[in-house]
């Protein structure tokens, strides 16, 4: 239990001090999941917004399909991103391997089934308001989509800050796609897997609260810049 | 301020820094978990200019990294995989670089009587008649192979073991802390032991047996096989690995006022 005030203790240390190993893989942490966050939202929203609109022979099946894929075990996206690395795989000639690229490929396949469910469900009730209106303006259906994409951007925030989540917080399939390399893929989550390996207990707690107070100050700053919870708009 | 905040987050999703020249090495966590490599990383970067990149995997992964051509090199501890991976063509030769020794941990009570066992055997043989709970590393690692090879000079087999033979699967830091939450038995590397924060009531019991010397070896991959990797400074890095400079790092290297490694590099 007296680990636990260590590690508040040592994360308050670090923090305060702008220990310069802490900073570097925040930033790392940052950079590889905000990547991750902007590539899997410009795949996820479009492809809710058409699966809202859109009716086609698969669509059903399509969005059980990522229903289901919400629940994919980390570990083994990084497994199979591991293998089509890999220089004996089918994508080793790139040597991506090892590489932050490596990790955001594997966090990106990782939330774009989260992003997409969470945002088709939104889109799909407010398609079910905008539907004869939209049909009655004789829109295109790229104007629907990009209406839809739109209005509903209270909505897909929190769908992208689901998949933000998922992702900063994820270690099985960063660790094996990235290697934990110290200055060039060592994030985190990957610091703290190590630190508890070493038996350091409070300084991989206070790499937890770090982490803790990083998630949580990217919810706040998005919001804010996203001006949600104001009276008057919307 | 929205501005900066938007342009912060633009430049921290696009900034991709550039590289200078790196190998990747796979070590074994028992080297790792030293931390002697952070005592030879710098100084490799100052004296040769390049960046040594480090894998922190379990023999077994280390290999298979090698095999694929993943890595660049390979520095690891278990004689049997490293002979079979030159067999099979994947490495170049391997080139034995120093030694440290594996020790047996485990309660202070000692139930097993650890303590006064004649050699490494004899203390194996110790816990399996007492029936002491055992923890394994059980992740196909050098340590892992090195303690599977004991029994077996001991005459047992760990497969009809009870429960009290718990194989964790898991790197030597987890491992540690597994039998420091069950008061265990375990056979660790002399560094990781030492380095280890969460010792609880575990203490050294065993140790000085010469069979139980661990051989660290580096091989480099074979180019022939896989085009990419970078000779030259695997070449340097060799060279600098077995250099007097490496040789005195090495040997003075010290825990706790204990020395861990013996150079043992032939020129």
């Amino acid at each position: 239990m007296s680990e636990l005030w260590e590690g508040i203790a040592q994360a308050f240390w670090l923090v305060v001090t702008l220990d310069s190993d802490l900073v570097e893989i925040t930033l790392r942490s940052l950079r590889v999941t905000l990547t991750a966050l902007v590539v899997a939202s410009l795949i996820a929203l479009p492809l809710a917004a058409v699966l809202a609109v859109r009716r086609f022979r698969l669509r059903r099946a399509t969005i059980a399909v990522l229903n289901a894929l919400m629940g994919l075990p980390p570990v083994v996206v990084g497994l199979v991103v591991y293998i089509l690395l890999s220089r004996s795989g089918p994508f080793g000639v790139f040597g991506l391997l090892f590489t932050p690229t490596a990790m955001i490929i594997a966090q990106v396949i990782i939330i774009v089934p989260l992003i997409a469910s969470i945002a088709h469900q939104s889109l799909r009730e407010l398609w079910s308001d905008y539907h004869d209106l939209l049909i009655s303006l004789h829109t295109t259906q790229a104007q629907r989509i990009k209406t839809l994409l739109w209005d509903g951007r209270r909505a897909l925030l929190t769908a992208a800050l689901a998949g933000f989540g998922r992702a900063i917080g994820e270690v099985g399939a960063i660790m094996v796609v990235g290697g934990n390399i110290d200055h060039h893929t060592r994030v985190l989550t990957t610091a703290i897997a190590l630190e508890t390996g070493k038996g350091a207990f409070a300084l991989a707690l206070g790499l937890g609260f770090v982490l803790i107070g990083l998630a949580v100050a990217v919810n706040l700053c998005i919001h804010w810049l996203g001006q949600t919870e104001r009276t008057g708009r919307w | 301020m929205k501005h900066l905040l938007l342009s912060v987050v633009v430049a921290l999703t696009l900034h991709t820094p550039a590289w200078a020249e790196a190998m990747k090495l796979a070590v074994t966590t028992s080297f790792h978990n030293s931390g002697l490599a952070e005592i030879l990383l710098p100084e490799i970067k100052r004296d040769l200019g390049f960046e040594v990149q480090l894998l922190v995997v379990g023999t077994g992964q280390a290999i298979r990294l090698g095999e694929a051509g993943d890595v660049d090199a390979i520095l690891v501890h278990s004689r049997a995989a490293e002979v079979s991976f030159l067999a099979s063509g994947h490495g170049t030769h391997r080139r034995e670089i120093m030694y440290n020794d594996f020790v047996f941990v485990g309660p202070k009570t000692d139930v097993a009587g650890v303590k006064t066992a004649q050699n490494a055997q004899d203390a194996l043989s110790k816990i399996a008649n007492a029936e002491a709970v055992f923890v394994s590393r059980g992740d196909d690692s050098g340590t892992h192979k090195k303690e599977l090879s004991l029994w077996e000079d001991a005459g047992l087999d760990p497969e009809r073991f009870g429960r009290w033979y718990r194989a964790v699967g898991a790197g030597m830091g987890a491992a540690l802390n597994t039998a420091a939450a069950l008061d265990a038995y375990i056979m660790a590397d002399r560094a990781s032991w030492l380095n280890f924060g969460n010792t609880g009531d575990l203490a050294l019991l065993y140790a000085g047996d010469p069979d139980l010397f661990n051989q660290y070896a580096y091989v480099p991959v074979n180019a022939e096989r896989h085009s990419h990797v970078k000779t030259s400074l695997v070449d340097q890095l060799e060279n600098w690995l077995i250099s007097d400079k490496a040789k005195g790092l090495i040997d003075d290297y010290q825990i706790n006022g204990e020395t861990l490694f013996v150079f043992n590099a032939k020129r």
